[in-house]
């Protein structure tokens, strides 16, 4: 049987894709932006953007003087691979060997799959309808050899080369079909070779001495003469353990033991892939047709069964099996690459990095709500409120250090709270102050120290803030809000206290 | 060789108190050196009971073991400070010696995960301390928290938050810390270096103890002139 491959030909990729969850920019003429060279280029373009004649390499400015009502965005770059990847992978059910082509389209090698959809025809019209459902414009070409394909869906008006005929359509194609340099395409059509057809004739050394190596190499994979292996896109498997049982489980240790097999299993798939698990969820059906579930999640990835094992565990209490459950799943949601770690003889260095922390971490977490445990790290901010910000992970560390020159208190009120003071103008200490239904008298102080709001970040007045010491020994942080004014009165607040 | 039965006595005792978990740590704080430690030095890998019956003794208790914590600590350590309504601001644990990026806080909504996780967390070796501020704890859940502290040798510290009733624990030592007007040497104005009075109530093999203690250069220092007017105060009271 003589080999058939589909080349799938993106035309608008980018802009199709933008437009998928912006339905408004489907009709209107739209742009994909990115700096090059200290301005910014036009990398991808609607239909209707190439219709009023834009094209990919203009200049934005010269683009908007052309279509006033241009819509633009910000090309994002590093998705598109991932995205043609995730294309190959849905295209996977037209035939099992679907290769990425960037930048712009797929390879496919449908040999022998065509006659399942009823012939070739159907089959291309498939492949097109499916993916314009999805939102993606396509022209889809069929022939003997990838390269003629790739040629006739970009440039041919028929894009189906029945069998016997690779040569006949390769004939009438322009030199560009070849997927030739640039400079080579050039010279050819400086030449007046436009076509295949024009040249194919020439005997090969003129060609060779003329044009190079690479340009015969070209011609031979499109005569089907040489081939180039696919690399086939191969989709990750999920990674989901089911056990049946034979007899509904209703008990706790049958449920740990169907547990600790699920997590074996998993576990050793991870380990063979040098995966961690940071989220899982163990999923129990029910005889009574109900399901029920428990979820986890981690800290950091990891594969260790007993600790899986259990967080999994303080959550059993929610797990109710009613009349017996009969199938058990055991899933992994997110999984992440983890290096395994060199055993450590003598691990006594604690610190963040310490695994059992992490684990420690993740029992908590899972009970208390994850987002209740904090970290802090010093945030280049003045305003107190903003000095600290959270840690994303255990690991992170400062990226300044942490301010002491100034005071802070210890404990800090948030918000701060409203009191009475007693106070000589301008800009002296609290005499006396009323906190919490008891006067303080004031015998020793310090300050103001004015904080500034950060103007850029939110309006408002600033805060002269005092240390103060009432006569019992405690020590407090007070503020007053803005200056002494006619207009408003001062106002004091109590925002800390000091050890 | 003869040995005598208070020797005798004397060893098996310290070997009752290691398999409870005490350490001699070393460094320098109130009372070091004295008899109100057994060895002579502050015990790590109990647990400790600090009352704060006035919410204004919070601070100088937060204070005190943050000061605590670094002398006993190498500077990496990590401390888990776990709380039910928590107002300790993480950017002033650094003029106590403390690396505030090393202490992870969990802030737990409901009072009884707070006892919860304390033991969970006392049973970690990767930690260094555990600090919980606890209001109500009996006799079985400190019971609980010295046999973790047992195992894994970490520090525990429990901050009493307006205990309603002080009954017995199991816990090693029950202190109070209350401030008391700030010192500084040369009679400047303004507020000097913090200054406490650190009571030792109770401590397992030890005795009862009163010190005035100012914090200064990252260190405890005694104030000798005050002691006096201080057990004065105490006898009055």
């Amino acid at each position: 049987m003589a080999a058939r491959y589909v080349s799938i030909w993106f035309r608008y990729l980018k802009t199709d894709w933008c437009s998928l969850d912006r339905p408004h920019l489907k009709t209107v003429p739209f742009v994909l932006r990115a700096p090059s060279h200290g301005r910014m280029v036009i990398v991808a373009t609607n239909e209707y953007a190439r219709a009023k004649g834009i094209r990919i390499g203009d200049v934005l400015a010269d683009a908007r003087a052309l279509v006033p009502g241009l819509e633009v965005l910000d090309d994002v770059p590093g998705v598109w691979d991932k995205l043609l990847r995730r294309l190959a992978e849905w295209c996977i059910r037209f035939t099992p060997i679907v290769a990425v082509d960037p930048p712009d389209g797929l390879l496919l090698d449908a040999t022998g799959c065509a006659h399942l959809w009823g012939g070739e025809g159907q089959y291309l019209a498939a492949i097109q309808n499916g993916l314009l459902n999805k939102g993606y414009d396509v022209r889809v070409g069929m022939a003997e050899t990838p390269l003629v394909a790739w040629g006739v869906a970009r440039y041919a008006v028929s894009t189906l080369v029945p069998a016997g005929q690779n040569t006949e359509a390769l004939l009438a194609l322009p030199v560009e079909a070849l997927r030739l340099e640039f400079e080579i395409a050039d010279r050819l059509r400086r030449l007046g070779l436009h076509k295949v057809r024009q040249f194919i004739s020439i005997p090969r050394p003129s060609l060779r001495r003329r044009f190079g190596t690479e340009f015969l190499r070209q011609l031979d994979l499109a005569l089907g003469r040489e081939s180039v292996p696919l690399e086939p896109v191969i989709p990750i498997e999920p990674y989901r353990e089911q056990l049946p049982c034979l007899e509904p489980v209703l008990t706790l240790p049958g449920i740990e033991i169907v547990l600790r097999e699920l997590l074996d299993r998993l576990c050793t798939r991870l380990e063979k892939e040098q995966k961690g698990l940071r989220t899982a969820v163990f999923k129990g059906y029910r005889v009574d047709g109900k399901w029920v579930q428990i979820e986890i999640a981690t800290s950091m990835a990891t594969r260790n069964r007993d600790h899986v094992f259990n967080l999994f565990a303080l959550r059993f209490s929610s797990l109710e099996p009613g009349m017996g459950i009969e199938l058990f799943i055991l899933e992994a949601p997110k999984v992440e690459p983890y290096a395994p770690q060199q055993e450590k003889m003598w691990d006594s260095s604690g610190g963040l990095d310490d695994v059992r922390l992490a684990e420690l971490i993740d029992r908590l977490g899972n009970r208390v709500g994850a987002s209740r445990i904090r970290r802090y790290l010093p945030d280049e901010h003045h305003w107190p409120e903003r000095s600290i910000k959270l840690a994303t992970s255990l690991q992170e560390k400062p990226m300044t250090t942490w301010p002491s020159d100034k005071p802070r208190p210890l404990q800090l009120l948030d918000p701060p709270e409203r009191i009475e003071v007693t106070a000589p103008i301008p800009d002296y200490p609290p005499m006396l102050f009323r906190y919490s239904g008891k006067l303080h008298q004031v015998t020793r102080a310090d300050g103001p120290e004015r904080i500034e709001r950060e103007w850029w970040i939110e309006k408002g007045r600033h805060r002269d803030y005092y240390c103060v010491e009432d006569e019992d020994g405690h020590r407090y942080w007070l503020f007053r809000l803005g200056h002494y004014d006619d207009e408003q009165s001062s106002e004091w607040f109590m925002h800390g206290f000091f050890a | 060789m003869q040995v005598s039965t208070a020797d005798r006595i004397k060893d098996l005792r310290a070997h009752i108190m290691r398999l409870e978990g005490f350490r001699p740590a070393s460094g320098s704080w109130p009372g070091t050196g004295t008899s109100s430690f057994p060895w002579q030095s502050f015990p790590v890998g109990a647990v400790h009971e600090l009352l704060c019956s006035e919410m204004t003794d919070l601070s100088p208790t937060a204070g005190f073991i943050a000061g605590l914590l670094s002398h006993l600590n190498g500077n990496k350590d990590v401390i888990l400070w776990i709380s039910a309504s928590r107002n300790l601001f993480p950017s002033a644990l650094a003029p106590f010696g403390l690396r505030p990026d090393c202490v992870i806080f969990l802030d737990a909504v409901r009072e009884r995960d707070v006892a919860w996780a304390m033991e969970e967390a006392l049973k970690c070796p990767a930690l260094s301390a555990v600090v919980g501020e606890i209001r109500d704890l009996d006799f079985t859940a400190s019971r609980r928290l010295q046999l973790a502290v047992e195992k894994s040798c970490v520090t525990g510290f429990v901050i009493r938050k307006n205990p309603r009733t002080i009954t017995t624990t199991a816990c090693v030592s029950r202190w109070r810390i209350t401030s008391l007007p700030s010192a500084s040497d040369d009679q400047l104005p303004g507020l000097g270096f913090p200054v406490w009075k650190v009571e030792l109530l109770k401590m397992r093999n030890g005795q009862p103890g009163c010190w005035i203690v100012r914090w200064m250069n990252e260190q405890f220092i005694e104030e000798r002139s005050h002691v006096a007017a201080a057990l004065g105060e105490r006898k009055a009271v």
